[in-house]
C-alpha cells in the first residue's frame, strides 16, 4: 500500500478517478456514449478530443520543467502555428495556394523555430528560462497578428477545409482523431526518453546540471532539444485549436493554455523545479483539467466560475503533495514520513 | 567607489538612458510630442501599473514571483463596483480592498513559505481565484457612478497652465518614494534584498527569513489591491476579464529596470522607468498613426530581449573580473 501511494503517478490518477465517480453520481448522463453520425459520442469523448493540445503541450512542458526551466510561450506559439496554418489554407499567403501540405510544414517549422529561439537563450545566453520565454510569449501574439493582418481568420469556405477540420475534430475508428496524434506523440517521446541516451542525460540534467556538465553531458544541447520539442509540441497544438474552430483567432487562442500546462505538470507531481519527472503522470494531469472543465459545463455551473475551480483543485493537491503540509496537519504525521523516507 | 556606484546602477542608467532618447526620438520625429503634458500623460495612463510594479519588484527581488496581481486589480474593481452599487461608504470600501489585497498576499505568502510551494504555483492559484471570484459577483461589468469616486477620477491638478497630474499620479509617485526609501535605507529593504540573494545564508545570519519572504508577498498584494483602486478611478467600473496580461507586464517592466529573477538584485525607481519606456513605446506609436497596435507588443519584446542579454553581458563580465582578482590574490 505504501509503495502504491508514495508512487508519483498516484495522486493524479486518484484525483481523475475521484472526478469521475463524482460525476456517476451527480452529472446526469455523464458516462453515457452513442454513436452518432458514425463516432461514438458523449462526454468522454468529448474530453478526449479536447485534451489533446493540453496533453501535446504538457508533454513538452514536462521535459522543459525537467531541465529545471519552464516555457511560458507555447500559449504564444499556438497562436502563430494557428495565423499561419490558418492563412495557407485560405489562401492569404498566395504564394501557397491554399496547400495542406504547405500550411502543416510550414506551422510545425513556425514551433521548431520557436523553440530553436527559446532554447538558444536559455542555452546559450544563459537567461532564466521564464524571462526568455517570456520574451517570446509577448512578441508571439503581436507576431500572430501580424501575420493575420489583425484579422480573425476563418477556414469556412476555404477548398481544403475538410482535411484541414478533420485533424482537430474529425473521427477515426469512432474516436477523436486528435487523440491518436497525442498516443503516436506520447510513443515517440517516450521511446525518446526510455530508450535513448538522451533521456538518461535529461534526468540527470534535471537533478544536477553542474555535476551533469562534469560527467560530459552536453547540457546545452539537451537543453535546445527541450525547448524545440516544446515549440514542436505548441504548433501542432496550435494546429489542432484552429483546426477545431476552423479559423485561427490571434487573441485568444490558447489564452491562458501555458498555464494549463504547468498545471497539468504539477498536479501529475512532478517537481516545478526540475529533477525526475513522469512523462505519464502530466499527461493524467492534462486528463484530470480537462476532466474538471467537461464537468463543470455538464453540471452547468457557469463556465467563468472554472477558474475559481481550478484553484481549489491546485491548492489542495499541491498541499497534498507538500511534505510540510502533511506533517504539519495531520497528527499521525510519522507514518507519512516514514512511508516517504522507505520510498 | 565612484565607479562602483556606477557599475551596480548600470543597468538603471541605461533605461533611464533609453528613455531619454526614446522621448528624444518622438520629440524630433513627432509635432506635439515635445510637451509637458504628453510626458505626464505617461504618468495619468500608466499609474496603476506603476504602483503594481513596485510591489511585483520587491517580490522579485526576493527570488520570489506574483502571478496573480492582474486578477487582484480585476477583483479589486469589481468587487468595490458591486458595494459601491450597494451603497457602501468609498472609504471603506478602499479600506476593505487594500485590507484584502493583503490578506489575500499573506495567505500567499505563507503557503509559499511553510509548505514549501513554488511561488508560480502558489500565486497561479492565487490568479485563478481571484479571477473565479470576479464572476461569482457578475459575469457583465459594473459602472461606477459613486460622486467621490468619479470626483477623484476628474480632478486635475494643475501644474502649469495646460498642463495637470491627476490624484493617481500622486499615489503612484508617493508609492515610487516609499518603495525606494524601504528598498534602499530601510531594515526590511536590506534584508529582502539579502534572502534574494542567498536564502540560505540571510537564514544563517540570523534575518528572519520567514518574516520577510511572507511580507513581500503582502506588500504586493497590497500594491496590487492599490493600483486596483487606482485603475477604477482610471476606468469607472469593473469587469472580470479586465488586466489580463497585466502581470507580465508589470514583471517585464522590473526587468527591463534591471530586476533579476534570480532575486538580489533590482531597483523601485528602475521598475518605474521600465513602466514608463513601455507607455512612451506606446505613445509612439499612436503619434505615428499608421501602425497597428500589436507593434507595441513586439517592440515592448524586442527591448525587453535587448535589456536582458545586456544585463547578462555585464554580469558574465563581472564574474570574470572577480575570477581574476580572486586568481591575482
Amino acid at each position: 500500500m505504501k509503495k502504491i501511494t508514495t508512487n508519483q503517478i498516484f495522486w493524479p490518477l486518484a484525483a481523475f478517478i475521484v472526478l469521475l465517480v463524482y460525476n456517476a453520481f451527480f452529472a446526469k448522463n455523464f458516462f453515457k456514449i452513442s454513436i452518432l453520425d458514425g463516432h461514438l459520442y458523449g462526454n468522454l469523448i468529448d474530453i478526449l478530443k479536447n485534451f489533446a493540445p493540453l496533453a501535446l503541450l504538457s508533454i513538452g512542458m514536462t521535459l522543459v520543467i525537467a531541465t529545471g526551466g519552464v516555457d511560458i510561450s507555447v500559449g504564444s506559439v499556438v497562436a502563430i502555428s494557428g495565423a499561419i496554418a490558418c492563412s495557407i489554407i485560405d489562401g492569404r499567403l498566395g504564394i501557397f495556394d491554399h496547400s495542406f501540405v504547405a500550411a502543416l510544414i510550414l506551422a510545425l517549422l513556425s514551433g521548431i523555430a520557436c523553440g530553436l529561439w527559446n532554447g538558444f537563450l536559455v542555452a546559450k545566453v544563459k537567461i532564466q528560462p521564464m524571462v526568455a520565454t517570456l520574451i517570446l510569449m509577448t512578441a508571439g501574439r503581436g507576431i500572430a497578428q501580424l501575420i493575420t493582418k489583425g484579422k480573425i481568420v476563418t477556414i469556412n469556405s476555404a477548398p481544403m477545409m475538410k482535411e484541414y477540420y478533420f485533424l482537430g475534430a474529425g473521427y477515426f475508428l469512432g474516436l477523436p482523431f486528435a487523440f491518436f496524434i497525442v498516443v503516436a506523440v506520447f510513443t515517440i517521446v517516450m521511446i525518446l526518453v526510455k530508450r535513448t541516451a538522451f533521456g538518461l542525460f535529461l534526468q540527470s540534467l534535471g537533478t544536477n546540471s553542474k555535476s551533469s556538465l562534469l560527467s560530459g553531458v552536453k547540457v546545452d544541447r539537451i537543453k535546445i532539444v527541450v525547448y524545440t520539442i516544446s515549440g514542436l509540441m505548441a504548433s501542432i497544438a496550435g494546429i489542432l485549436i484552429s483546426s477545431n474552430i476552423k479559423g485561427a483567432d490571434c487573441n485568444n487562442a490558447g489564452l491562458f493554455i501555458e498555464l494549463d500546462a504547468i498545471l497539468s505538470v504539477a498536479i501529475g507531481g512532478n517537481s516545478l523545479s526540475g529533477g525526475r519527472f513522469m512523462v505519464p503522470a502530466s499527461i493524467v494531469g492534462a486528463l484530470f483539467v480537462q476532466c474538471l472543465t467537461t464537468t463543470v459545463y455538464a453540471l452547468g455551473v457557469p463556465p467563468e466560475a472554472i477558474s475559481l475551480l481550478k484553484a481549489i483543485v491546485i491548492l489542495v493537491l499541491c498541499l497534498f503533495q507538500s511534505d510540510n503540509f502533511r506533517q504539519k496537519v495531520f497528527k499521525g504525521a510519522g507514518r507519512w514520513r516514514k512511508g516517504a523516507d522507505a520510498a | 567607489m565612484k565607479k562602483g556606484i556606477f557599475s551596480r546602477n548600470f543597468s538603471l542608467i541605461v533605461t533611464i538612458v533609453l528613455f531619454l532618447l526614446l522621448f528624444t526620438a518622438g520629440s524630433l520625429r513627432y509635432r506635439g510630442f515635445f510637451s509637458a503634458q504628453v510626458f505626464l500623460n505617461l504618468f495619468i495612463d500608466n499609474a496603476y501599473l506603476i504602483i503594481i510594479a513596485v510591489g511585483m519588484t520587491f517580490v522579485l527581488i526576493s527570488g520570489g514571483i506574483d502571478i496573480s496581481v492582474a486578477s487582484v486589480v480585476a477583483f479589486v474593481g469589481m468587487l468595490s463596483a458591486y458595494l459601491l452599487r450597494n451603497g457602501w461608504n468609498p472609504y471603506l470600501v478602499m479600506l476593505l480592498m487594500l485590507l484584502i489585497g493583503s490578506t489575500g498576499g499573506f495567505l500567499m505568502g505563507y503557503i509559499i513559505h511553510y509548505f514549501k510551494i513554488q511561488p508560480f504555483i502558489a500565486t497561479l492559484a492565487g490568479q485563478f481565484l481571484y479571477r473565479g471570484a470576479c464572476f461569482i459577483i457578475s459575469t457583465s461589468s459594473i459602472l461606477i457612478d459613486n460622486p467621490v469616486y468619479s470626483t477623484i477620477a476628474n480632478y486635475q491638478i494643475k501644474l502649469a497652465p495646460r498642463t495637470y497630474i491627476s490624484i493617481s499620479v500622486v499615489i503612484a509617485l508617493i508609492v515610487v518614494i516609499a518603495g525606494a526609501i524601504t528598498a534602499k535605507f530601510s531594515k526590511f529593504g536590506r534584508a529582502v534584498y539579502a534572502v534574494g540573494g542567498n536564502e540560505q545564508s540571510a537564514n544563517l545570519m540570523g534575518l528572519p527569513v520567514a518574516r520577510i519572504k511572507i511580507s513581500v508577498y503582502v506588500l504586493s498584494g497590497f500594491c496590487a489591491a492599490l493600483g486596483g483602486i487606482v485603475f477604477s478611478f482610471y476606468t469607472l467600473s469593473g469587469y472580470g476579464l479586465q488586466n489580463i496580461g497585466l502581470e507580465m507586464d508589470a514583471i517585464a517592466s522590473s526587468v527591463i529596470g534591471g530586476t533579476l529573477l534570480t532575486g538580489g538584485v533590482g531597483s523601485v525607481v528602475g521598475s518605474m522607468f521600465g513602466v514608463l519606456i513601455q507607455g512612451i513605446i506606446q505613445t509612439i506609436i499612436i503619434f505615428q498613426g499608421n501602425l497597428s497596435s500589436w507593434w507595441t507588443k513586439v517592440a515592448v519584446a524586442s527591448l525587453l530581449c535587448l535589456f536582458i542579454v545586456l544585463q547578462r553581458v555585464i554580469s558574465a563580465n563581472r564574474e570574470r573580473i572577480r575570477r581574476r582578482m580572486l586568481n591575482d590574490s
